[in-house]
């Protein structure tokens, strides 16, 4: 196949391409393959291979505090990705009608927690919270998880928005249609694309956050990657294997869906 | 004659401003009337910048003007949103919905309408078959080419029936020869459905071989409304003199009754169209088209010939009057053999020279 560019330079004919590649993806997956091969592993001592056995995960899913953890993570993650994406599809229209000046304060400021230390985030909010008298738990880090997926949501839903002619939405208005109805009919469908993917960037951002969770975790708010990181605090157990590797089929399964959907769209 | 109907819109005083990036303010529109008779074909023509877009957009609804109203069939329309009014337009850029097939689209301004479901089904199938494109309803906009994407945008714009059908340089993004089809079925559409059709359009052929009536813009005002041929025949101004077909603009002294054009001399009275407003003792401008100019070899002439090309059986030539050229377009059997750097006499047809306005 000849490259896109056009070029007819061949990627393969640049120096040491084929040992950076292998380091490369040795680097990424590697770890990963240790997580998973040892999450088998018999031995109670995670590093020495004994022989294979489940016997981790079913330790692992019959733990209350784990399924607790899961649960958190799940619903913590579900509706900030549904606050979020909701509130970032309304700015990203919002900033289209913004006129120029205006627009630009209005990005930088949504675009700010891309940028600012998460652990700074993390004592603001938990500042806030205190200073309010905000009970800390799921609650607050819902609430938190919602503000700094706005971004992540917004990114690919604003591009797409800006591909759209907007003589589209006159259109659909001149034909007799609406602000509601040129919403639901134009204005939705075609940002689908961009908020399915906005939607699974928020729920993986959310899912895997530890920062802000942690400092704002309370009683009862523990997520998983909160709990992981009490598990491992003393050492390393074959159970972490275990979870982390149903983590990984979990953000697999996610991710090979919506690029099913993505797809068959078109 | 649809001209002697009553009007299907009234535009009465509009001006429209918008703000530029620097601060300042663009007059678009300044205090434009028009009035466009009932079932008739209309072309909005102008240089880009004019502000005949503007006026259409106001017409839709999609800009709503300073001052000034629009009445349709009578009726005020310029305080009602746009998805209320009875007019349709045709964008430029199309506008189709790229998420719904071609019968959807068409559908969609008729679902707006709250029509049962059979009658969608059969206006569809109408206005497809009006735009002969009744086996593409079930393809995607990016399945089809930029002249069938005009007709769906026409389909869908039509199939609701407008009072007035609004076109924004509909015509623009195709390429010529399909360009000069689209014209004739542009034609053949209005006069089949008795639709008053307003196009906009800075390409003057187009506004000629299509409107019933013309009017030309000029940096957001309306100088002169007519039939094609009128405003080609007598244009009222330099600009639409200039701007449709092409014109020859000579400086006019008047002295003591006599005219004169700066670098030729003395007109005699018989070169002066009949019905032109009458001289006075003022500068004028007049404008004389380049067929109303004869140029003959003549060795002791007091022009000098700059350029001679035969088109055809025509030789078009252009002659140094000193301050400015006179352009001449005539049988190429009068001049044989003429070339640049002959001495030359001009002459014109009697009654073709026109005073304008500046």
């Amino acid at each position: 196949m000849t490259s896109p560019r056009g070029t007819g330079t061949s990627l393969k004919n640049f120096p040491l391409f084929g040992p950076i590649t292998a380091i490369v993806f040795a680097f990424l997956y590697v770890p990963l393959l240790f997580v998973i091969g040892y999450s088998f592993n018999s031995n109670r001592i995670v590093t020495v291979w004994k022989g294979f056995t489940f016997d981790w995960y079913v330790e692992v899913m019959g733990n209350d505090d784990i399924q607790r953890a899961v649960i958190n993570s799940l619903r913590i993650a579900a509706i900030s990705t549904i606050l979020s994406v909701i509130l970032a599809t309304g700015l990203a229209i919002g900033l289209l009608r913004m006129v120029r000046v205006g627009r630009t304060a209005a990005w930088s400021l949504i675009m700010a927690p891309l940028v600012i230390p998460e652990i700074v985030f993390a004592i603001g909010t938990l500042a806030l919270f205190v200073q309010i008298r905000f009970t800390l738990g799921v609650d607050s880090i819902t609430l938190a998880h919602t503000a700094f997926c706005i971004p992540f949501a917004l990114l690919p839903i604003r591009a797409r928005l800006r591909s759209v002619d907007l003589s589209i939405y006159e259109a659909a208005a001149d034909l007799g249609a609406n602000e509601w109805t040129i919403f639901r009919r134009i204005t939705l469908p075609l940002l689908a694309p961009g908020i399915v993917a906005g939607a699974l960037l928020a729920f993986i951002i959310s899912l895997d956050d530890f920062i802000v969770s942690y400092f704002l975790a309370g009683a009862g708010g523990t997520t998983l990657p909160v709990y992981i990181f009490g598990m491992i605090r003393n050492a390393i157990t074959p159970g972490v294997n275990a979870l982390s590797t149903l983590l990984l089929l979990a953000s697999v399964v996610i991710v090979t869906i919506s690029y099913v959907i993505a797809i068959r769209k078109r | 004659m649809p001209q002697e109907a009553a009007p299907a819109l009234h535009v009465r005083g509009v001006s429209k401003s918008f703000p530029t990036p620097e601060g300042g303010e663009v007059h678009a529109l300044d205090n434009v009337s028009l009035s466009v008779a009932d079932g008739s074909f209309m072309v909005l023509l102008g240089p880009s910048g004019c502000g005949k877009t503007t006026l259409l957009r106001c017409i839709a609804g999609l800009e709503s003007p300073d001052a000034g109203e629009i009445l349709l069939r009578g009726e005020r329309i310029d305080g009602i949103p746009v998805w209320k009014r009875r007019v349709n337009t045709v964008f430029q850029s199309y506008a189709l919905f790229p998420h719904m097939t071609v019968a959807q689209n068409i559908a969609f301004g008729l679902q707006m309408d709250k029509l049962p479901k059979e009658e969608v089904t059969h206006k569809v199938q109408a206005a497809l078959s009006l735009v002969r494109l009744s086996d593409l309803g079930a393809r995607r906009p990016n399945q089809l080419s930029g002249g069938q994407q005009q007709r769906v945008a026409l389909a869908r714009a039509l199939a609701k029936q407008p009072e007035v059908l609004l076109l924004d340089e509909p015509l623009s993004a195709l390429d010529l020869k399909l360009r000069r089809g689209m014209q004739l079925e542009l034609k053949r559409l209005q006069q089949e459905t008795h639709i008053t059709f307003i196009l906009v359009t800075h390409d003057q052929d187009e506004a000629m071989s299509m409107g019933d009536e013309v009017a030309v813009f000029d940096s957001g005002r309306i100088v002169q409304v007519g039939p094609p041929r009128e405003v080609y025949l007598r244009p009222r101004t330099r600009f639409v003199a200039d701007f449709i077909g092409e014109a020859n603009i000579l400086d006019i002294s008047v002295a003591a009754g006599t005219a004169s054009a700066a670098g030729i001399g003395p007109i005699p009275m018989d070169m002066w169209s009949g019905d032109a407003p009458p001289l006075t003792d003022a500068q004028h401008f007049a404008a004389v088209r380049p067929e109303d100019v004869t140029v003959s070899p003549d060795a002791s002439g007091r022009f000098t010939v700059l350029d001679a090309t035969f088109i055809g059986g025509d030789l078009h030539a252009v002659v140094d009057l000193g301050t400015h050229t006179l352009t001449s377009r005539q049988p190429a059997a009068d001049a044989a053999g003429m070339c640049s750097g002959d001495r030359c006499e001009v002459s014109f047809r009697p009654g073709s020279l026109r005073v304008v306005e500046a």
